[in-house]
């Protein structure tokens, strides 16, 4: 009964050895060159390099931006999923092929063209500075740019987990007289909440690397609104290459982490959907 | 994991059956403020940036337009992403299918591992994607010194610029083919080879016509990805103007330099390759919703 199948198909060992190969060479050599740099340093060097202030303040900033942005669009974003799946409206197709756009657009189009809404003289800026709000060149900026970057992860998540669940469940619900509100919190919440924690996590992750769409309108000024990513750039630019190695390797491991997690959560929304479908 | 196999599945598209149905129908008011609030959040971070895009750079009229798209500079930046672009797509189309065929056709252990290294681009960022490549190939780097003493120039040069797209654009393909061939299984293939035919013709006729939708799927978004990469290109570009300028980097120098309808004059043609990437995808859904109904979603 355990006996293998034998394989009928040909090229097994020259697409796994292609594939392994190529691997190799366009990412794994490369990021280990990270590791390896950073183990030549000493713990002093190392430590100066990402525990200096201005580094710190830039990975509060960062993680915490990120943590925000992915707040916000995962309410607005389930808000905006659950109008696309459960109602009709004119213009339905054309909103649902655009939330795509963050992924199309390059991020430094993004940048300059959000900098331009809120700056000062812009659109929406005009508007929010006379009010004491402002946006473009500190903080509020990056965390606009990383809410822009971060809205498709959590729609594209979530759409298709509502568009499969069977209605069944809240016919239950219904039956046994709950109504909307109860039926959405108890019923609908819990089997989407899986595909939300990734599209979370997966927005999340985007958003502590992004670079393109945060520094036009970051402002960029040292301990308030420099990101982690410009620190490494700003370290290359006065090549301190060793510095900027040290804080590549802290966000390589940060992305290591976040990986593992969405991998973990991906396995629990399949996981999810296959008990109740 | 099945996150493609999920876009490419059926969209249903029938929102009427919810509204139908009473027991998941929500009151007008309810549908109206959630419409509200969404399409509000749309329109502010998604349609806003998108028109302001084209409007700054028509701001100063169409012969402003069409000087900063003919100047050499934006010629030659146009030229380069063009060639990364050329180069990165059909390289990771090339391990997207030998990595989907490996994958979905064979067992062997360490395959989720395999998965997982195959999205790590996508976890890191660009910056350090780009640096990566300066700790290899820079003059401090691993082999920087052979490459100097025999004048190769990688970093701050083209090959720098290919090989950090190359780097981001890297699980694209891959990634929308491996769920979906996983999903379609080896009997057909298995058939056809019973049947007398060759691993070519297996791939050609029965592989291929497949996956088309989906290959199609990942070249799209690879190369819109390729042709629009920021911060990686831009560590290891090094801004030579006319030489080592994608667009997206020729966009920065043009901003920073208060060029601002230049700037969005270069910037709209990349917006431009948005819209008509999306326009593509959203045919290749509704034409992969067509084509098989039932199978992929399964």
């Amino acid at each position: 009964m355990l006996a293998r199948r034998t394989r009928v198909l040909p090229g097994f060992g020259l697409s796994l050895g292609f594939t392994l190969a190529y691997l190799s060479l366009i990412v794994l050599i490369p990021l280990s060159a990270v590791f390896i740099k950073t183990a030549g340093m000493t713990f002093d060097e190392f430590w100066t390099a990402v525990a200096s202030p201005r580094v710190v303040a830039s990975y509060k900033l960062s993680f915490g931006t990120s943590l925000l942005a992915a707040a916000i669009n995962a309410v607005f974003g389930l808000i905006l999923a659950w109008g696309l799946v459960r109602y009709t409206f004119p213009g339905k197709k054309l909103v649902d092929a655009l939330i795509d756009l963050p992924f199309a657009l390059p991020t430094a189009v993004a940048g300059i063209s959000l900098t331009a809404l809120y700056a000062k003289n812009g659109w929406l800026g005009q508007f929010l500075e006379p009010l004491g709000i402002k946006i473009a060149f500190g903080p509020p900026g990056i965390l606009v740019a990383l809410i822009f970057i971060g809205l498709p992860f959590i729609v594209r998540t979530v759409q298709p987990i509502l568009e499969d669940l069977d209605a069944e469940f809240e016919e239950a619900a219904a039956s046994l007289g709950a109504n909307r509100w109860q039926t959405f919190r108890r019923v609908v919440f819990p089997t989407l909440l899986p595909a939300l924690m990734t599209g979370f996590a997966l927005a999340f992750a985007r958003a502590v690397g992004e670079y393109g769409s945060v520094i036009f309108i970051a402002g960029n000024i040292p301990m308030v609104s420099e990101i982690t990513p410009l620190m490494i750039i700003t370290k290359l630019e006065q090549y301190d290459y060793a510095g900027a190695t040290a804080i590549a390797s802290v966000m390589l491991i940060a992305s290591f982490v976040l990986l593992l997690a969405i991998n973990g959560l991906q396995a629990w929304t399949s996981k999810r959907q296959g008990r109740t479908s | 994991m099945n996150a493609t196999a999920a876009r490419l599945a059926p969209h249903s598209g029938s929102a009427s059956r919810f509204e139908a149905n009473i027991a998941t129908r929500d009151a007008p008011i309810v549908k109206y403020l959630v419409l509200g609030i969404g399409l509000s959040f749309f329109v502010l971070f998604l349609l806003m940036p998108l028109i302001a895009v084209f409007l700054e750079a028509f701001r100063k009229g169409w012969a402003t337009y069409f000087a900063a798209l003919v100047e050499p500079d934006a010629v030659s930046a146009i030229q380069l992403t063009l060639l990364a672009a050329a180069i990165a797509v059909p390289l990771n189309l090339v391990f997207g299918i030998a990595a989907a065929w490996s994958i979905a056709k064979f067992d062997f252990p360490g395959k989720q591992f395999l998965i997982t290294l195959i999205d790590l681009p996508f976890s890191v960022s660009p910056v350090v994607a780009g640096l990566v490549y300066v700790l290899i190939f820079g003059t401090q780097g691993w082999i920087g010194p052979w490459l100097s003493e025999n004048d190769i120039k990688v970093i701050f040069a083209v090959p720098g610029i290919v090989l950090a797209t190359v780097f981001v654009t890297f699980p694209f393909i891959a990634r929308e083919l491996i769920p979906l061939m996983q999903a379609q299984g080896r009997d057909e293939e298995e058939a056809a080879i019973t049947l007398g035919a060759s691993g070519r013709q297996a791939f050609w006729r029965v592989t291929l016509p497949n996956i088309k939708w989906a290959l199609l799927y990942g070249v799209i978004l690879c190369n819109a990805r390729a042709m629009g990469e920021f911060g990686a290109v831009s560590v290891v570009s090094g801004h030579i103007r006319g030489e080592t300028n994608t667009m997206p980097l020729h966009v920065e120098i043009l901003y920073n330099e208060y060029q601002f309808a230049a700037a969005f004059a270069v910037a709209s043609l990349l917006a431009m390759l948005a819209l008509v990437t999306l326009a593509i995808k959203t045919y290749i859904e509704w034409r992969a919703d067509r084509d098989v109904p039932e199978e992929i979603g399964a």
